[in-house]
């Protein structure tokens, strides 16, 4: 079987030009997969640029579809960072549909829950108030921080709970969380 | 019942108290439905008219625990829901009775993850366990059944030390052969 070919990003979606025509001095990586575009931003530049995307008319992304986070730890391929962040835009008028990530690389080890500073992006809840719960989940899950968002607090585990679990160096049956009830016996009714 | 036979004109009959409220608690079991997941739809199927689970006087699903005396516990109980399922058990009078329905109630079943409760038999006391993924309704009447036939077997007072009741540990026979599905076709 001949070796696949690797695939070449068309590198012609409209906001694309749009974006670098705005922010001319800012560094920017794209990548583009079966006509679905993603930039790439680096954190400092992301919300401007987001606001950018939803405010200037021949962009006018006015819908933020989902946002979610990705663990790369041990990912075959080489990344620009260790999690990634991907916003998923869409244009209700024309249904185009664009992608914004953001990498960001830890400076603590990742089996605890401290608090990161090198984990932190802007959030764009001020932007797209949808980003709210999504933009807790990926707190909750993979411990990255947003600033400025109104209630930064996990929305699937406890407050207490002990890990991030969808970071790929959690195991996957946990560190005992399943484990610690009380037991309720018949005498204790 | 068979009863009208046994009494005399005169309208009384000489039993035994224990037998009398055991018959009274077995045919008029309240279940609780803590269903979470797909075997809660079986267990609907299970009360609804196909299956009627009222044949056995289990149809009153109450969600109020403190009106029921029969969980049935129905699905993956994950680390968020443990808490609240011991709750609510604390919160039922006594006497009361647990069936862990399913594959998930029972081992945490395909989901071996750090969410899921690897059975919920390990923090609640649990009396019946129906397999299955999920049970067919027959095989949680049967369970249903077995529940029966434990208070059946229950002292009154109960037979347990500090007067609680104990598991008996009885294991269930199948009475009769399954019969081999899909089922052939005969006519007349």
């Amino acid at each position: 079987m001949p070796a696949a070919k690797p695939h070449k990003p068309n590198l012609d979606h409209p906001t694309l030009k749009l974006v670098k025509e705005k922010f001319p001095d800012t560094k920017f990586k794209a990548t583009e997969y079966r006509g679905q575009t993603s930039l790439i931003v680096a954190p400092q530049d992301f919300h401007e640029v987001m606001r950018f995307l939803r405010d200037d008319e021949r962009c006018a992304y006015d819908f933020l579809s989902e946002c979610f986070g990705i663990d790369y730890l041990n990912y075959p391929a080489p990344q620009p960072g260790r999690f990634a962040v991907v916003y998923n835009l869409v244009n209700t008028k024309t249904a185009d549909r664009f992608f914004v990530k953001v990498y960001v690389d830890p400076s603590l080890p990742t089996d605890g829950i401290e608090k990161d500073p090198a984990l932190v992006i802007d959030s764009v809840c001020d932007l797209w108030p949808s980003a709210e719960w999504p933009e807790r989940e990926v707190f909750d899950m993979f411990g990255i921080r947003f600033n400025d968002h109104p209630d930064m607090r996990r929305i699937l585990t406890w407050e207490e709970y002990p890990g991030h679990p969808l970071r790929k160096d959690y195991p996957l049956r946990g560190r005992g969380e399943r484990e610690h009830f009380k037991i309720v016996d018949r005498s204790d009714a | 019942m068979g009863l009208e036979a046994a009494i005399t004109a005169e309208g009384f009959m000489t039993t035994q108290l224990k037998r009398v409220i055991n018959w009274g608690r077995r045919s008029s079991l309240w279940p609780m439905p803590f269903a979470t997941a797909c075997c809660g739809i079986e267990l609907m199927a299970t009360a609804s008219s196909r299956y009627d689970l009222a044949r056995f006087g289990a149809e009153v699903m109450r969600f109020s625990p403190r009106q029921a005396d029969l969980m049935i516990v129905a699905g993956r109980i994950s680390i968020k829901t443990m808490p609240v399922l011991q709750r609510i058990y604390q919160q039922m009078a006594e006497p009361k009775w647990v069936i862990s329905m399913g594959a998930c109630a029972s081992t945490g079943g395909v989901f071996d993850t750090y969410a899921v409760v690897q059975g919920c038999d390990q923090f609640l006391p649990v009396d019946v366990y129906v397999p299955g993924c999920p049970p067919r309704p027959e095989q949680l009447i049967e369970g249903v059944m077995a529940i029966q036939r434990i208070i059946d077997e229950d002292g009154i007072p109960p037979k347990g030390p500090d007067g609680k009741r104990i598991p008996l540990g009885i294991a269930l026979q199948p009475k009769r052969q399954p019969v081999p599905q899909p089922m052939p076709l005969t006519l007349n």
